[in-house]
C-alpha cells in the first residue's frame, strides 16, 4: 500500500525507512512483472542498490529522497546498457548521465532500470521494438497494446505497487499516447523546459522529457526537479522554475477550456467519443466553462508536417549509427559506404528503415521545398492558430488517442499509413512545443481511456492545476 | 512524382541502406501511400510565411572560448571494439 508521496519522502529523509530493503523487495517486484509484461530492457539492480546505500548516510534534504524511477531507454544512465531499444546500439554504455537523470539522482532518487520502447520512439503502440527486443503488453490486458513509445514506461507506472514515476520522452505523442492506453497520467513539458542532454535523439526541434506515473504530486514534484535551464543544451529555456505541486491545490472555477471540435467526428471510436462527453460534464461539474473550438488548420495538416519534419530529422540523427564508435559491430570489411551499409541494414528494424527512407526522401534536392520546407512553413501556421485559441482559452481538450487500446491482432492490421494517422491529436502538440497531458479520467469495460490538455507554452502550472482539481472530485465521490 | 522502386533504391543509397528485394517492394507500396496522403499539403497556402525551425524562440547561445573538461582519449574509445593505438579503427576510405 503507498502512503501520500510527501510522507514517504518525509520518512525517507528521516531514516525512517530501510532502503536496502525496500530497493530489495522493488528489484523482486519489477523482474516478475518483467517476466510476464517486458516492461523493462535492462533492470539495473547493482546501482539501484548502491544509491539505495548511499541514501542511507544522506537522505536529508533531497526532494525525492526514496522515490524509485524507471528511465525510457532512450535516455543515458551511466554505466548503464542505453540502446533507445534498438540493437544498431546494443552493447552502448553512456559515459554520463542525461541532465534529467543525473538531477532526479542528486536529490536522492533511485534509478530502477530502462523502459522498453519503439525502437528510437518511432511507434504510437510499442509494437515497433527494436529486432530481438521485446515487446510490452498492455498492464490492464495482455492481448492489446501498452501505446507508445514510450510503453514500458506506461506500464510499469501502472502496475508498479511503490512510490515510482517513470522519465518518458515524446517527439509526436509517445508521453501521452501509452498513458492513456495503460491508465496513467503522462505530463510532456514545453520544448526547451527540460534539457535534452543526454538524451538519444529522434527529432532534435520535437523532443521532449517528460513525467508519468499514477501519482500526481509525484509526476508534479519530478517534473519540477527536472525542468531548468541547463548549459550542456543551447535550446534550454533560461526560465526560472515552478513549484507544481502547489497548483495541485488550487481551484479551477472559472477556466475557460476549449474542446477541439474536430477530435468530436470521424474516425474516433464511439466509446471513446463517450468518455469526451463524460469528462466535458465532470469539468462543467467542478467549475471550468467550456466551449467548441474549432482547430481545423491543425487537425488537418499536423499529421503529414509532423511525418516529413521527424523523420527528415531522424534521418539525419541516426547517420551516425555506422558500427564504429559504439553499439554494433561487424567485422572490418570493404569501404566505408559498404561497412556501414552493411551494419545498418542488419541491426535497423523495419519500421527505423522505413522513417529514415522517408526523412532522405524529404531532403533530398529536387523533393526539398515541396516537402520539408512546406512542412516547416505549416508548422508556423500551426503555431499562429495555438495562439489564437490560446488568447480565449486557458486549456484545450481532446481525447487523447481516437481509438481505445487495439489487441496487437488489430494492430498488426493496420497499414503504416494508418499507423501514423493514430497520432492526429497528439501531433499538434508536439510541432508546436505545448505541453500537455494525458489523464486517466474514464474507463470503458476496464479499459482506459485517457483525455488530452494542452496549455500554452510555459503554462504547465495550469494543466497540474486541472490535475488536481480533477483528483479532489474523484477523492470527493 | 513516381514512385517507383529505382526511387527507392537511390533513397536507400543516400540513406547507406541495403534493401532486400522484399524490402524495396513494401517500401514501395508504403511510400506510394504515404505521399500521396500528404499531398495535402500541396493545398495549404504558405506562401510568405517564414519556415519554423523549432518552436521556441531562441537567440544565439554563445560562451567564452575557453578550454573545458571534455572525455579523455581513453573514455572515448570505451564503446568500440574496434580501436588501434589510441584511435577508431575504420572501413578502408579509399
Amino acid at each position: 500500500m503507498k502512503m501520500r508521496i510527501d510522507e514517504y519522502i518525509e520518512k525517507v529523509q528521516n531514516g525512517k525507512v530501510d532502503m536496502v530493503l525496500k530497493t530489495k523487495k522493488v528489484l523482486a517486484e519489477i523482474k516478475k512483472i518483467n517476466k510476464e509484461y517486458h516492461y523493462f530492457n535492462v533492470i539495473c539492480e547493482d546501482l539501484a542498490l548502491e544509491q539505495a546505500k548511499t541514501l542511507k548516510k544522506n537522505a536529508k534534504s533531497k526532494r525525492l529522497a526514496g522515490l524509485f524511477i524507471s528511465v525510457k531507454d532512450c535516455i543515458n544512465v551511466k554505466d548503464v546498457e542505453s540502446t533507445a531499444g534498438s540493437r544498431i546500439l546494443k552493447g552502448y554504455k553512456p559515459l554520463f548521465n542525461a541532465t534529467a537523470v543525473q538531477r532526479v539522482i542528486d536529490e536522492g532518487a533511485i534509478i530502477i532500470g530502462k523502459t522498453s520502447q519503439d525502437e528510437f520512439g518511432f511507434g504510437s503502440f510499442a509494437t515497433n521494438v527494436g529486432l530481438g527486443y521485446k515487446t510490452p503488453l498492455n498492464p490492464v490486458d495482455k492481448k492489446r497494446v501498452c501505446g507508445g513509445s514510450s510503453g514500458g514506461s506506461g506500464g510499469i507506472s501502472k502496475l508498479a505497487s511503490f512510490e515510482h514515476v517513470s522519465l518518458g520522452e515524446s517527439t509526436g505523442g509517445s508521453i501521452v499516447a501509452p498513458a492513456s492506453f495503460c491508465g496513467v497520467i503522462g505530463f510532456c513539458p514545453t520544448y526547451g523546459r527540460v534539457s535534452r542532454y543526454g538524451l538519444i535523439d529522434y527529432g532534435n526541434s520535437l523532443d521532449k522529457i517528460g513525467a508519468m506515473g499514477t501519482n500526481p504530486e509525484a509526476v508534479a514534484l519530478v517534473q519540477e526537479v527536472i525542468s531548468g535551464h541547463d548549459q550542456k543544451d543551447s535550446t534550454s529555456l533560461e526560465v526560472p522554475t515552478v513549484d507544481y505541486a502547489e497548483y495541485l491545490e488550487k481551484s479551477i472555477k472559472g477556466f475557460k477550456i476549449g474542446v477541439i471540435e474536430e477530435s468530436m467526428g470521424k474516425g474516433v471510436d464511439v466509446q471513446v467519443m463517450e468518455a469526451l462527453n463524460q469528462t466535458i460534464k465532470k469539468l462543467e461539474f467542478i467549475g471550468a466553462k467550456v466551449k467548441k473550438i474549432s482547430l481545423k488548420q491543425i487537425t488537418d495538416y499536423a499529421v503529414p508536417t509532423y511525418y516529413i519534419l521527424a523523420t527528415t530529422e531522424a534521418s539525419t540523427n541516426l547517420a551516425k549509427y555506422c558500427g564504429m564508435r559504439y553499439g554494433a559491430h561487424e567485422k572490418l570489411e570493404g569501404s566505408f559506404n559498404d561497412y556501414f551499409s552493411t551494419v545498418r541494414s542488419k541491426h535497423l528494424g523495419e519500421e527505423a528503415k522505413r522513417r529514415i527512407m522517408l526523412g532522405s526522401f524529404a531532403r533530398m534536392a529536387g523533393y526539398r521545398d515541396a516537402y520539408y520546407i512546406k512542412a516547416q512553413q505549416s508548422r508556423q501556421l500551426m503555431v499562429k492558430e495555438y495562439q489564437k485559441a490560446f488568447k480565449d482559452y486557458d486549456l484545450l481538450l481532446c481525447p487523447t488517442m481516437p481509438v481505445i487500446p487495439p489487441t496487437f491482432n488489430e494492430a498488426k492490421k493496420l497499414t503504416p499509413l494508418q499507423n501514423y494517422m493514430m497520432d492526429v491529436m497528439t501531433a499538434g502538440p508536439n510541432l508546436a512545443g505545448l505541453p500537455h497531458a494525458s489523464i486517466p479520467l474514464i474507463e470503458h469495460k476496464g479499459l482506459p481511456i485517457g483525455m488530452m490538455f494542452i496549455a500554452d507554452q510555459l503554462k504547465e502550472e495550469k494543466l497540474f492545476q486541472l490535475i488536481g482539481a480533477l483528483q479532489q472530485d474523484e477523492v470527493q465521490n | 512524382m513516381k514512385i517507383d522502386s529505382e526511387l527507392i533504391k537511390k533513397v536507400a543509397q543516400n540513406a547507406r541502406l541495403k534493401l532486400t528485394p522484399a524490402e524495396i517492394k513494401t517500401f514501395t507500396k508504403d511510400f506510394a501511400d504515404i505521399l500521396e496522403a500528404f499531398k495535402k499539403l500541396d493545398k495549404l497556402k504558405t506562401s510568405g510565411e517564414p519556415v519554423l525551425a523549432q518552436p521556441i524562440t531562441k537567440k544565439n547561445v554563445l560562451r567564452e572560448d575557453i578550454p573545458k573538461k571534455c572525455l579523455s582519449q581513453q573514455e572515448a574509445l570505451k564503446n568500440t571494439k574496434h580501436k588501434q593505438d589510441g584511435y577508431f579503427r575504420g572501413p578502408r576510405a579509399v
